[in-house]
């Protein structure tokens, strides 16, 4: 790890649901250009933790830090200030809207009297879709008449086109094909190499190892260990997952 | 051959929902019109139909909304009621005593206490449901039953009238009305406004470079709407005022009858009040913020909140807006009776309601338009006035009404389905 000011930190967060810790003193950072990845079971405590970070959930305990500065994030309105922007695993799109209309949903461009300037939002939706899906054609149905892909495409359209710094992306790949899932690693690369910080949720150890440079990975709302990815096997982060013990380390006895 | 019609209809760009709509109020009109000998025709019925079909209508537009919001208002039809009573005794009892009776400022104080009492309403009703999460249906049906008992502790159950001579002209009837050459006047503008903004749409796309329509589909759909709206002014300019009406008007205006003089109606006042409505309401919803939120909130609410729209809020704001066009609602109604009862509205939060889902509003939320519900409105009147034109008696009225809301429906959604909305 480097010395240099991370650009997210997020530190002792945690968070209960009706007297259960979701999430249990765990402390992530990311730096620029950096791909971190958050592994862990279903109910393990990663989706919640992001969710602090794109103002979804207030977390009860815990300081976050963007570019070595404590911000208060208490909704996504807050997130969306410090440049954080988040692919939802649900894509959270309004199905009966165009995907110009999702994709400037909460931030639209407006004309010089204050209304809803659509030509212009679509005219950029085509600009933004044109480099990430080309074969993006349906500007005018409501994103329902959408394929799984192409309605991915337009959640990630949204995050990207207003200068993300620091990108949520929870289980992008998850209802996408071969080929779509090609596109979106391509996709990450490139962000990357843009100087983005991307959290990558997902299951799937081989996409992790592929893609991240570090992984954390938590079991039970608690962070088993954070490593760096060129350290350690598929294996060692499955036991990390499974047996909650890093590598190198005994299993800890269950508590 | 259905495939060139289908086509044709693609190209002219309109929805084929409005079309079904505007087919079966025609086909309801043919068929009253057969039944009556042509009096359901007449200038006279449609000038009737009109001005019957302001108040719901009104009503209908804030309903879409709610409606689309995932919401439900069953408190419209009370609160009506309640807003014409007070506002109603304000006009008797209060301000006569305070300016003098038949001062020029009664109407213009009652009307803006009308907007602002449903303002105000609606906006309490909706910070419970969205801030205290009360479900709409709860509150509203507490609204319901609230406002019908504030309404009778106003007056004690009296009934109020009669109301101010300026206030009545916002309810229609023989004084209510443009008159013959201010409605011609209302209708050029009204034509050229919207070919105006056909074309300013037209432009903004092809800057854009969009594909637009072909030039003959632009000019039928300008050609049918200046035509529909000057041929409603003309029907309206067609319908004589009465001896016994133009004597009263005569004299007020100190002006001499001459035998042989008819004047006509023109465009009734709630009708225009109803117009700027829809047209504002249209406004909202298609090229507002706010509007672009009432829908996605409807159509998905947790993608809505992640996108920082502040979903509690929306709900008061669109529950005072429907409060305030209530309001306006309570003013037609009032002044259209020239006196306000504690019966004033009742059943009027169903009949709001039909007219919204009649008119393609969904009750699932995320769809619905503002012509759709006040051609919804029109449709529910056209039923009843023609049923009781051609003597349906008054219980069977209802139960037809009652069918058709639901076959309505189930024909909507089938339609859906098909169009896999």
């Amino acid at each position: 790890m480097t010395n240099q000011t991370p650009l997210v930190e997020m530190k002792n967060m945690s968070i209960s649901f009706g007297g259960i810790r979701a999430v249990d003193d765990v402390s992530v950072d990311l730096q620029p250009g950096e791909v971190v990845g958050l592994l862990g079971h279903n109910g393990a405590g990663k989706s919640t933790l992001i969710k602090m970070l794109s103002g979804a959930y207030q977390g009860d305990a815990g300081e976050i830090y963007v570019n070595g500065e404590r911000v208060e994030i208490h909704n996504p309105r807050d997130a969306r200030k410090y440049n954080i922007e988040t692919i939802y695993q649900t894509l959270a799109l309004a199905d009966n809207l165009d995907a110009a209309s999702n994709l400037f949903l909460g931030r639209e461009l407006v004309t010089a009297t204050g209304t809803l300037d659509d030509d212009a939002m679509e005219a950029e939706t085509r600009k933004i879709m044109g480099r990430l899906n080309p074969n993006f054609q349906k500007f005018s149905s409501p994103v329902s008449a959408l394929s799984g892909g192409q309605r991915q495409s337009v959640a990630i359209a949204r995050a990207v086109y207003f200068n993300a710094k620091i990108l949520i992306m929870d289980e992008p790949t998850a209802a996408l094909g071969p080929h779509e899932t090609q596109m979106v690693a391509e996709l990450i690369k490139q962000l990357k190499a843009e100087g983005i910080g991307i959290f990558l949720i997902d299951h799937d150890v081989h996409a992790v190892m592929e893609l991240c440079d570090r992984a954390s990975v938590m079991k039970n709302g608690k962070l088993v260990g954070t490593v760096n990815i060129p350290d350690v096997t598929d294996d060692d982060l499955l036991s990390m997952i499974i047996l909650g013990k890093k590598p190198g380390e005994k299993a800890p006895a269950e508590e | 051959m259905q495939n060139s019609e289908q086509s044709f209809i693609q190209k002219l760009g309109i929805d084929t929902r409005l079309l079904g709509m505007i087919g079966a109020l025609v086909v309801l009109w043919i068929i009253f019109g057969v039944f009556t000998d042509g009096r359901f025709l007449s200038p006279r019925n449609f000038f009737n139909v009109s001005v019957q079909t302001a108040s719901v209508a009104v009503m209908a537009t804030g309903m879409v909304f709610v409606i689309v919001t995932r919401n439900i208002d069953l408190s419209v039809g009370s609160m009506l009621g309640f807003i014409g009573m007070t506002v109603a005794a304000l006009q008797v009892q209060v301000l006569p005593d305070i300016l003098g009776l038949g001062h020029w400022s009664i109407w213009i104080i009652a009307a803006l206490a009308a907007i602002a009492m449903g303002a105000v309403l609606g906006a309490f009703q909706g910070w419970v449901i969205g801030y205290l999460t009360v479900p709409a249906f709860i509150v509203t049906l507490g609204g319901f039953l609230v406002y019908r008992g504030a309404m009778w502790w106003v007056t004690k159950g009296q009934t109020q009238a009669p109301l101010d001579t300026t206030f009545r002209l916002l309810g229609g009837g023989a004084e209510g009305t443009l008159g013959e050459t201010l409605s011609w006047i209302f209708g050029a503008v009204a034509a050229l406004i919207a070919v105006a903004m056909m074309l300013l749409s037209r432009k903004r796309k092809s800057d854009h470079g969009f594909v637009v329509k072909p030039v003959w589909a632009e000019g039928i759909l300008m050609a049918t709407a200046a035509g529909l709206i000057i041929a409603f002014v003309w029907i309206m300019n067609s319908y004589p005022i009465a001896k016994g009406a133009m004597k009263r008007i005569a004299a007020a205006k100190d002006i001499e009858l001459t035998e042989g003089l008819v004047w006509y109606h023109g465009v009734a006042i709630p009708v225009v009040i109803l117009l700027a409505v829809t047209v504002v309401m249209t406004i909202i919803a298609q090229r507002t913020r706010f509007g672009r939120y009432v829908y996605a909130t409807g159509g998905n609410p947790e993608a809505a909140e992640l996108s920082g729209i502040n979903t509690r809020m929306l709900t008061v704001k669109v529950f005072a807006l429907m409060g305030a066009l209530t309001g306006i609602a309570a003013i037609i109604a009032s002044a259209r009776l020239n006196a306000v009862d504690v019966g004033l509205g009742t059943l009027d939060e169903l009949r709001v309601i039909a007219a919204a889902v009649i008119g393609g509003t969904a009750l699932a939320g995320g769809f619905g338009t503002i012509y759709g519900a006040v051609i919804g409105a029109l449709i529910m009147q056209t039923l009843q006035s023609g049923m009781a034109s051609v003597g349906v008696d008054a219980p069977l009225q209802n139960i037809v009404v009652g069918l058709v809301l639901v076959f309505a429906v189930w024909v909507d959604i089938v339609y859906r389905r098909r169009t896999g909305q």
